[in-house]
């Protein structure tokens, strides 16, 4: 069962304060200090790849995400696009980052799945049980 | 922290001090003024990262995006940035490899258009 829930409509303004009340929960659940920055970044990573998809897509449904401090701290985003969008995470290397080629949308994508999977151990992306939509699934240690 | 942009002269170089969060928000702007800045004539450019507090991958983007342009007019682009946290994105993206990368602004003005 989910502590906090907070959904927001698809648009950029809206990820900032999704990161801020991720660290306010993971802090208040006990995270240690020294891994808030990267429950910041990879908070705002997935609420971006989520809000690009719905904007990608034209899905007015809101963003969901959950986070539940029971044990660990788990932050679930949740967004409603078709599935087949979430195939194209790959981490690029520096050849491929710097190639001319590539657009600033796609590498964009691309750095920050790199992001999520440097930043986040225990990590996981999948389809939703029920719907259309994909699930990223983040879990923190927590100090208690 | 909302995104601050501040510009100065430094010899051949355009610095561009960022400070605050870049994030998917705030980064049109930062590419804004980037791309006011190149199409404005300035070919060496160095982004000074030291108050910059929070950096997401759209703002790596942004900033790759100015590498290229750059490179393509024949410019030079240089990032300044001691911050650890920051170092960390950079070498976690692999963009480590792809900026030139310096700890103060003297540095990466005395590394030259060259760099």
């Amino acid at each position: 069962m989910a502590t906090v829930k907070l959904s927001f409509s698809p648009a950029p303004v809206h990820v900032r304060t999704a990161r801020l009340v991720g660290v306010a929960v993971a802090r208040r659940a006990g995270v240690r200090e020294d891994l808030l920055d990267e429950v910041r970044l990879a908070i705002g990573e997935a609420c971006t790849r989520a809000v690009a998809l719905h904007r990608q897509y034209h899905v007015p449904d809101p963003v969901l995400v959950e986070m539940d401090d029971t044990g660990s701290y788990t932050v679930r985003v949740i967004d409603r696009a078709p599935i087949e969008a979430s195939i194209g995470l790959t981490a690029l290397n520096a050849d491929q980052l710097a190639n001319e080629s590539l657009d600033e949308d796609d590498l964009t994508t691309g750095v920050g799945f790199a992001l999520l999977a440097g930043f986040v151990e225990d990590l996981q992306v999948r389809p939703v049980p029920e719907g259309v939509g994909t699930e990223v699934r983040m879990v923190w240690p927590t100090g208690r | 922290m909302e995104l601050s942009l501040a510009t100065r002269t430094v010899g051949e170089h355009t610095v561009l001090e960022v400070g605050g969060e870049v994030d998917v928000y705030t980064a049109p702007r930062l590419r804004e003024r980037l791309l006011e800045l190149i199409d404005g004539g300035a070919r060496h450019v160095v982004v000074d990262l030291g108050r910059v507090d929070f950096l997401d991958s759209t703002g790596l983007g942004v900033l790759v995006g100015a590498l290229k342009r750059l490179r393509t007019v024949g410019g030079t682009f240089a990032l300044v940035c001691d911050k650890e946290p920051l170092l960390k994105i950079f070498r976690i993206t692999a963009l480590d490899q792809v900026f030139p990368l310096h700890a103060t602004v003297d540095a990466a003005v005395a590394a030259g258009p060259a760099a």
